[in-house]
């Protein structure tokens, strides 16, 4: 084992992983934009709405991110009205066609997600609320939406680890993120046993930082769930009644 | 029906070695989701730890990292070894066989769980019921234990295989001639990126269409002794 290379190594590792975090959290925020509407779209009744939503998750759900990251990437570059639209200078790059593959992979199982979490609210809530007249606009925003995005929580950690291992794969289009820099060392150095292990130990670490911080929201966010907590914290209460 | 310029039969053969693969990883997950469950649930105290610890750091690591360095990683140890007990030569890993290690691992570490939780659903009134009548171990474990654990676990097994079929492409990194190795190929002379991709996807859907519908035929198979609510 050479130590001295693996110590080396971590402040470039660190500066992978930078970009690493940088395409989890772009593709997590616009695919949690974009799952939000699809879940809608793949509970409703109408089969106009359904029908495209489904297929939608059925395809991003089905085939492997490896294969969505090359249909974006090499795959566009076949079409000759792509590459003479504007927005070629973006497609052309693989950090946004890295985010992009990412983003529609993220919003088919976030919208997977959203939908069971959706129809887990019991339907007497949402028939009480049509009872008093609310509009369809409100019964999503103070109905359904605070409940589902609770329980969706502990199925989107699972997700957003997913897309943090699937983020690896980033690496096969060229970018330097914490697999590319690895696999770049390596090329240099050769050793691919120091450097595999170094890479998987950050992968971990961040994984399970990242499940830490799920775990507290989660635990912030379900409070009405839990029994009250005796005897601690209660300030506001006198001793003496 | 798409026009794959006469790459067709390259990515049937493709097709067929993904197939290969994947059911080799399935056989060699599920023995080591079987052993880490079997650790989970051990009387002694050092193995639960170590399962415990094994499963979820297999967790945190990408499939990618996984392979290669399975695959690299792997290379360079067992030269070193060969090396040190003073033989000249120079082995390299199959591709096939650092893929099926990889992806089994990140299997049976996921399965492991499935299984332990299956084992654990099985009231305990059973086993003692068997062991009553003085069935060996062995045998509670044959006849009462696996098939039941079966009806439990086949579901979330299922899953977790679908997600080693979509893993499967990951494997064509390190040069085996899969789906993704035969499209990349068939690119390189049609340079029609789009229309290949998309028939490997396609091809993988149809896999995991057929899977699901094999899942749950199974799953009817497995659990025709139960009750239906």
């Amino acid at each position: 084992m050479d130590f001295a290379l693996m110590l080396n190594s971590i402040p470039d590792l660190l500066r992978g992983s930078i970009l690493t975090f940088e395409l989890v959290g772009l593709s997590m925020l616009f695919g949690m934009l974009m799952a939000m509407p699809l879940s809608l779209l793949r509970v409703s009744k109408r089969i106009w709405c359904l029908a495209p939503a489904y297929g939608y998750i059925f395809f991003f759900r089905g085939t492997p991110l490896l294969v969505q990251i090359f249909l974006v990437y090499y795959g566009l570059s076949q079409f000759a009205w792509i590459k003479e639209s504007i927005m070629w200078p973006i497609l052309r790059e693989p950090y946004w066609c890295a985010i992009i593959a990412f983003t529609l992979n993220t919003t088919a199982y976030t919208g997977e997600i959203l939908r069971g979490a959706i129809q887990a609210i019991p339907h007497g809530q949402i028939e009480a609320a049509q009872s008093v007249g609310m509009s369809r606009i409100m019964l999503l925003r103070r109905i359904i939406a605070p409940q589902a995005l609770v329980i969706a929580l502990p199925g989107y950690s699972n997700e957003l680890i997913l897309l943090l291992k699937g983020s690896a794969l980033a690496s096969t289009i060229t970018l330097l993120e914490l697999t590319g820099i690895t696999r770049k060392i390596i090329a240099e150095t050769y050793k691919p046993f120091e450097l595999f292990i170094l890479a998987a130990c950050m992968y971990v670490v961040i994984t399970f930082i990242l499940t830490r911080i799920f775990n507290w929201v989660e635990h912030r966010f379900t409070a009405y769930r839990r029994p009250p907590e005796l005897m601690e914290d209660q300030e506001g209460i006198p001793d003496n009644i | 029906m798409l026009d794959l310029y006469g790459f067709g039969d390259l990515l049937l053969a493709g097709t067929w070695m993904t197939i290969k693969l994947i059911l080799a990883i399935l056989i060699f997950g599920l023995i080591a989701g079987m052993i880490g469950a079997g650790a989970k649930l051990s009387r002694f105290k050092i193995l639960n730890f170590l399962a415990e610890v094994f499963t979820s750091i297999v967790r945190g690591i990408p499939e990618l990292i996984l392979i290669l360095g399975i695959y690299f990683g792997g290379t360079v140890v067992i030269n070193n070894l060969l090396t040190s007990l003073g033989y000249g030569g120079y082995l390299e890993i199959n591709p096939f066989a650092a893929g099926v290690a990889a992806l089994g691992i990140a299997y049976g570490a996921y399965a492991t769980d499935v299984f332990r939780v299956s084992i654990q659903s099985i009231p305990k009134g059973q086993i003692e019921a068997a062991r009553s009548m003085g069935m060996p171990g062995t045998l509670i474990f044959r006849r009462i234990i696996l098939p039941q654990v079966w009806i439990v676990a086949i579901p979330a097994l299922g899953n977790l295989f679908l997600v080693s079929q979509k893993d499967s492409a990951l494997v064509s990194v390190i040069g085996l001639q899969e789906i993704m190795r035969a499209s990349a190929f068939a690119v390189r002379y049609t340079k029609k990126p789009f229309t290949i991709y998309m028939a490997a996807a396609l091809i993988y859907l149809g896999l995991a269409v057929v899977t699901t519908v094999g899942i749950q035929l199974f799953e009817k198979r497995a659990g025709r002794g139960m009750r239906r609510s």
